[in-house]
């Protein structure tokens, strides 16, 4: 009630001024829905059941990656090292879940191990490859892009030398335990009549466990505080590095999350599974407002820039768009979207 | 000196929306004379300027340069009409060295291409010649003082043949030694027949170098004349609109007991070096002394951001390590930095998040969840009783003026509870009222038994609000005086001892 009396009382000047700050602040949304109003008209099955859950599923897989490396960001670092762990974790956890009978089983001999005990080696190993990102960048001074740069190939090696042992050879991994496959792509719930995999719940939950972190403990508030003036911070009394470390662990635990769901959810897994993915993760982050100034993100804009991306790549292939041209639409929307986001935060002259 | 009029400015208004930023504001310079330009922050002072310049378009009036009237695109189109500005914080760049900067978008060429560095080295050295700097045009910007960087700045505008000179707060980071050059430098520039227009809040040195002054305040035009017919009083009371009646608060603080005792203290990066000194409960002490003596060092040494190579500090009779900041935090200590922008405000984080930013494990609820009641109610006794003011906590820090900051920072250390409350020029790039107040504050606090060290290259207000000064030079701890019988004079020729 309050702005629309304000807006009564603005001049007209003020209120194309008011109407235009709006339409910046607000772009993301506007697009967005404007965005699902003309790819329905175009194509009328768009929000059917099936593709509205194709893309909450694709979303809710991407959310735990986009959401580690958001806090890299605001530390106003990045990390490129994400899917490659999401890569190894995954191919760790399909080799330790395989069906007993399956025939190019890596592990021919080891019994079906626990759900519990192989999620904890898949949170265990990105934690550790999160926390050598972070020791490395606080401890060393190195920017993040240089550390995870290493880590990379650090880790895709180790996951081609993985591949080799056992009985496997390099090939991929299928042929998945049907306890782990219903665990994670099974469904209790369906709209209309698709089901909703399960991972969709796992995923909000994590979101809202993230969003809890960042807004509602002191490790989040000191995460933005480093973020917008390390410095600063170190004479406030952070402990700055203490800090870029967890930041780090707690992207690598998003990353095995992931790394666990995407083996059960893709089912054949190898060497290429998460590759690129942190650059899908980062440009969803940056899309969402999280911005390399530092300092400066929202679990919202986090999931508001993973699930837009989403709608885009699925509505490019229902408008049945040419693969190489969707590869360029994507590339501009990015383009356009920081571009947009950033006139939030210059400084107005 | 002369009474012709160099550059008029004529009933400049400048709006942006809401606000009239400059309402009829006019301005004269004559030939060869300083203008002073004075006011409170928010006054206009920039705008003013910055319409001059062509960074804001005016709304309304007229510019003149010799009797000619312009209209400037830009700083380079101005600079390239002989209208040039130093800046209050210099905008350079540092890894490149002197002429580099000096010749930077017009480099002397050979051949049509090729950079001419001999013939850069020979233009620069000429001008650093006729002013009197002994800096080596080939040194890189990094490596060199503010004062001498300022300096280069002069010179650039005087390559340009500049005959207008605008100084903003020039000496607000300079020694009293850099001071003192720097108006032998605008004297040479006086004597070419340059117009300067210096904007500064130090009364004194506007009085001392100034010969016509104008006051802003609000926006408009309060009042020019020759600075012969205006008081320091006078000034303050046209600048704020109301009556100051003191610059200084009354002292209410009384010094009791010994609780901080350094030894000996020594670092082992910087220059600091074997200082001893000790602080009572309740007392102001003030850290005198030129640039690069050594007083920010010591105070950060004290709270751990730099290291120590010997020396002890002992805290009620008990030796602290401080070997971090957090250290010194638990141990009942605070730092009010230096340089507020870099380490002290969180610039796009809110006043909440930067008031409590140091106190965070008084909110845990449950050892984890931050309680956002106890935060808020905290910032709002931060608001309250520093005065700050703000729409809402909600508010970015970086859109507060300087003397709020301050104040939030201030409020910041203060939730910590702290014992020993150290301020690195508490006072720097504040305007004259919002200065008062934060004197207040630190008498206040010393009322209330805290112990105070107060770094500043300020005299009068160390010498207004301290017990004591100790005064240091080239990194020693040269002598303290008892700040109600000392003066000026004494405490210069101490820092001078070093040197």
């Amino acid at each position: 009630m309050s702005f629309i009396q304000r807006y009564k009382e603005m001049d007209k000047a003020q209120r194309a001024n008011y109407r235009k700050e709006f339409f910046i602040n607000n772009s993301l949304y506007i697009f967005l829905i404007a965005a699902v109003f003309a790819i329905q008209i175009i194509s009328p099955h768009f929000l059917s059941g099936p593709s509205i859950v194709n893309i909450i599923s694709l979303s809710a897989a991407n959310l735990p990656i986009a959401l580690g490396i958001a806090g890299a960001i605001i530390l106003s670092g990045t990390d490129l090292s994400a899917g490659r762990i999401v890569g190894f974790v995954a191919c760790v956890s399909a080799s330790l879940l395989q069906a007993t009978g399956y025939p190019n089983k890596m592990f021919p001999n080891m019994p079906t191990m626990s759900l519990v005990v192989v999620f904890i080696i898949a949170i265990a190993i990105g934690a550790l490859v999160g926390f050598i990102n972070g020791f490395c960048t606080a401890k060393f001074h190195l920017h993040p892009f240089i550390v995870t740069l290493s880590t990379q190939l650090i880790v895709y090696g180790a996951l081609l030398m993985y591949l080799t042992i056992g009985n496997n050879n390099g090939q991929s991994i299928s042929g998945l335990d049907p306890s782990y496959t219903g665990f994670i792509t099974g469904s209790v719930l369906s709209l209309g009549n698709t089901p909703i995999p399960n991972f969709v719940w796992y995923s909000l939950i994590i979101t809202a466990i993230m969003w809890f972190i960042w807004n509602k403990t002191a490790f989040g508030k000191n995460m933005f505080a480093v973020g917008s003036n390390p410095d600063a911070a170190n004479v406030s009394g952070v402990n700055v590095k203490r800090v870029i470390t967890l930041v780090f662990v707690l992207a690598g635990v998003m990353y095995g999350i992931t790394g666990f769901i995407e083996a059960a959810r893709i089912g054949s897994n190898s060497a290429a599974t998460g590759l690129n993915y942190e650059l899908d993760a980062i440009a969803a982050s940056v899309i969402g407002g999280v911005s390399f100034v530092g300092g400066i993100g929202k679990i919202r804009g986090v999931i508001m820039g993973v699930v837009l991306l989403r709608l885009i790549f699925v509505g490019l292939t229902f408008l049945s768009i040419d693969a190489n041209m969707q590869y360029i639409i994507k590339g501009l929307i990015i383009l356009v979207a920081c571009a947009i986001d950033m006139r939030k935060y210059l400084v107005r002259k | 000196m002369s009474d012709k009029i160099l550059l008029k400015m004529e009933n400049i208004s400048k709006e942006f929306p809401g606000v009239r930023a400059l309402d009829n504001v006019s301005l004269e310079v004559r030939e060869g004379t300083v203008h002073a330009l004075m006011g409170e922050n928010g006054a206009g002072k920039s705008t003013l300027m910055k319409c001059l310049f062509g960074i804001y378009e005016k709304n309304g009036g007229r510019i003149f340069l010799d009797g000619k009237e312009v209209s400037f695109k830009n700083p380079k189109d101005a600079l390239e009409h002989g209208v040039a500005m130093v800046h209050q914080e210099l905008n350079q760049a540092l890894k490149r060295n002197v002429m580099d900067n000096i010749w930077l978008g017009r480099y002397p060429k050979k051949l049509g291409f090729v950079t001419s560095e001999s013939e850069m080295y020979q233009k620069t050295k000429k001008i650093f010649d006729e002013l009197g700097i002994s800096t080596d045009p080939r040194t890189v910007m990094s490596k060199m003082s503010v004062a001498e960087r300022q300096m280069v700045e002069i010179a650039k505008a005087v390559s340009y043949n500049a005959r207008i000179i605008v100084l903003d707060e020039p000496t607000s980071s300079l020694t009293e030694q850099e001071v003192g050059h720097l108006f032998r430098i605008i004297d040479m520039l006086k004597s070419r027949g340059c117009g300067i227009i210096y904007i500064s809040h130090k009364m004194e040195e506007i009085l001392k170098i100034s010969d016509d002054i104008t006051v802003m305040r609000d926006g408009t035009h309060v009042i020019t004349d020759r600075a012969s017919s205006f008081t320091m009083d006078k000034i303050i009371r046209l600048m704020v609109g109301r009556e100051l009646t003191n610059r200084f608060p009354e002292k209410t603080n009384r010094p009791a007991e010994v609780i901080l005792e350094v030894k000996n203290l020594s670092s082992k990066h910087n220059i600091v070096d074997d200082v001893s000194f000790d602080v009572k409960k309740g007392e102001i002490v003030g850290f005198a002394g030129l640039a690069g003596a050594g007083r920010t060092e010591v105070i950060e040494n004290i709270f751990g951001i730099s290291e120590r190579s010997g020396g002890t500090i002992k805290l009620h009779g008990k030796e602290v390590l401080n070997r971090s900041a957090r250290e010194a935090i638990k141990n009942g200590f605070a730092l009010l930095t230096e340089e507020r922008r870099s380490t002290g405000i969180f610039g796009i984080l809110n006043i909440c998040d930067n008031t409590t930013i140091s106190n965070l494990k008084k909110y845990k609820k449950a050892r984890l969840v931050l309680s956002d009641k106890s935060r808020r109610k905290d910032t709002e006794w931060a608001i309250k009783s520093m005065r700050i003011k703000t729409p809402s906590q909600r508010t970015q820090i970086r859109s507060l003026s300087g003397g709020n900051q301050q104040k939030v920072i201030l409020g910041r250390w203060l939730l910590t509870e702290p014992e020993i409350l150290m301020l690195d020029e508490p006072t720097r790039g504040i305007d004259v009222g919002a200065k008062f107040e934060i004197y207040q504050l630190i008498v206040d606090l010393a009322a209330k038994g805290k112990a105070i060290i107060m770094v500043s290259s300020e005299l009068p207000e160390l010498l207004g609000v301290c017990d004591r000064i100790c005064v240091m030079s080239g990194g020693k701890l040269v002598g303290e005086v008892d700040a109600a019988n000392t003066t000026q004079e004494e405490i210069l020729a101490l820092a001078a001892e070093n040197v």
